[in-house]
């Protein structure tokens, strides 16, 4: 990959000024500094880049991966069932993610809740979030997507579609929880001290001060979340919904072809490439809004 | 006549650390009282206690009479009465100027949003800052964003004003338009406990200025006997250190 050039905000202004008088020694210096360093860069990506392409095909075995998981004809045919596929992916996680804000939310303010009376609130959400947290999310959807339906609940109660999707709120509501978590603790005290001082209860001071604060100060790490989220809802296949995975899986054993695994990548790549490049970007912007000028 | 607000024999830990160790003082209505001694004497922690933000560990604060340090009393009807200016503003970052300061009265004194607004943007106005009313606090400088504090405490009509070090965070240029709306809040009979670094300042608007050293009161006398004649040798020390200093 090539290094990013233009967050060296520098350079316009640099060239602005270069219409009006020459360089000094020390920006041209620096000109010739930067030039070498995208050069140097550049070359080392294409060594490389060039050498994979050049040395993989040698092996033994190339041939009959390509031909196994780089089936163009294969993945022409493919590809239109597993984008429509795709659709219920995005549905599921359309319909998760506000519940697992919302969950997320309540859980974090029952683990902030500091009056005796609420304690087995906040007792129940440090629970909640343990046992989510410490179990892997495949054996969460596993558990509920098969054990709820054996309930024998007439339909829509027994759906695959409802039980996956809740097993997903639950695990994620938990991490979620935790991100608001630190938010609401990253607040400086003397907000709260200023808030109260004014006569605000401590509800009022939550609700208006501390969690507007808060949720500003995690929408980089919560997207995260989401990407993860966005991947996760392929775990869902295992108890039955055909989403992407799953159409991916009934066409690998209908070609007896790992293809439409790599067609199913590609598709989760063009949203969480695009996605993960805009929360960089958001945490960056951050990074500069609060620790200054970089350091080279 | 009752004082506005007596403290007595106030004590105050910090784990084993003593921060208040038996302060007493009564304050009459409209009195504005200076506290100044070095850092660490107990200052902050006094004020922050009168404002119920701290509780304390022994003695009793009083307000028209009435104990305000009663265990299990509600704090909140009493911080209505008592407003706080701290050392660094304390401005709520997501609200604009206007937000900051009609947000109490909005949500405590329940005034309706108009109401509360119209009244802020006059409070606003007040301390000559109509053309940031809706501006946000790291678009101000220190001294504005001092006066929006001052504007967002007094909007609750306070009875007392507690001011905790104001001007230390401010660039030295910034302190006058400071100290010129504590001189208003003076004019107007406002009751104000202030802790402060500035010497000169204490000396013109304090009725009495009050020396702590190591959570006591030392002294406690009229500005003119204070710098002048001063009993204790504590303060002696400390003036002096002040006078080297070149803060005097």
């Amino acid at each position: 990959m090539v290094p990013e050039m233009s967050d060296h905000s520098g350079t316009s202004s640099l060239s602005e000024d270069s219409t009006q008088r020459p360089l000094s020694r020390r920006q041209v210096f620096e000109q010739r500094q930067k030039r070498r360093s995208l050069l140097i860069a550049l070359a080392s990506s294409l060594a490389v880049i060039g050498l994979l392409v050049v040395l993989i095909p040698q092996t033994p075995g190339w041939y009959k991966v390509k031909r196994s998981f780089f089936n163009g004809p294969i993945l022409d045919e493919t590809f239109p069932a597993l984008l429509r596929a795709f659709v219920k992916d995005i549905q599921i996680f359309l319909w998760c993610a506000p519940c697992i804000l919302v969950l997320g939310m309540l859980l974090a303010i029952c683990r902030n809740v500091r009056s005796p009376l609420l304690f087995p609130l906040r007792l129940f959400a440090a629970a909640y979030t343990d046992i989510f947290r410490g179990i892997p999310v495949i054996l969460t959807i596993l558990l509920i997507g098969f054990g709820i339906p054996g309930l024998g609940m007439d339909r829509p109660w027994n759906s695959p579609y409802l039980w996956g999707s809740v097993a997903l709120i639950l695990a994620y509501s938990s991490y979620v929880s935790e991100v608001f978590r630190a938010g609401i603790e990253s607040i400086h005290e003397s907000q709260r001290a200023g808030a109260r001082s004014l006569g605000l209860s401590t509800s009022q001071t939550l609700r208006h001060i501390i969690i507007p604060q808060a949720i500003r100060r995690v929408i980089p790490p919560l997207m995260n979340d989401f990407v993860s989220l966005q991947k996760d809802v392929a775990l869902i296949s295992l108890i039955g919904p055909i989403e992407i995975l799953r159409q991916a899986g009934i066409d690998k054993s209908k070609y007896a072809n790992f293809t439409p695994y790599v067609g199913a990548a590609i598709i989760f790549l063009l949203l969480t490439i695009p996605e993960t490049r805009f929360v960089d970007h958001l945490m960056s912007r951050e990074r500069r809004r609060t620790s200054g000028t970089a350091v080279r | 006549m009752t004082p506005k607000i007596l403290l007595d024999d106030v004590h105050k830990s910090f784990g084993t650390r003593s921060v208040l160790q038996g302060i007493s003082i009564e304050v009459a209505q409209s009195e504005v009282i200076a506290f100044i001694g070095s850092s660490g004497s107990g200052k902050s922690t006094l004020l922050r206690c009168v404002n119920l933000l701290e509780s304390i560990d022994d003695g009793a604060i009083f307000l028209d009479g009435v104990d305000i340090s009663a265990p299990g009393l509600n704090p909140d009807p009493v911080r209505q009465r008592i407003g706080m200016v701290f050392q660094s503003f304390n401005l709520f970052p997501h609200m604009t100027v206007l937000q900051n300061v009609s947000l109490a009265p909005h949500k405590v004194l329940g005034q309706s949003k108009k109401e509360s607004e119209s009244h802020a943007r006059e409070l606003i106005a007040r301390l000559g800052l109509s053309d940031r009313a809706d501006g946000y606090p790291d678009q101000l400088s220190g001294g504005q964003q001092q006066r929006v504090a001052i504007a967002r405490s007094l909007a609750m009509n306070p009875e007392v004003m507690l001011l905790d070090e104001i001007t230390s965070a401010l660039d030295p240029e910034l302190v006058g338009e400071v100290l010129d709306v504590v001189r208003e809040l003076k004019s107007n009979g406002m009751t104000m406990l202030l802790a402060t670094h500035e010497m000169g300042f204490a000396k013109e608007i304090a009725d009495r200025v009050c020396f702590l050293h190591e959570g006591q009161i030392l002294e406690c006398s009229s500005p003119k006997e204070f710098f002048t004649h001063p009993t204790h040798q504590r303060t002696q020390q400390f003036l002096q250190r002040v006078t080297e200093a070149g803060r005097l």
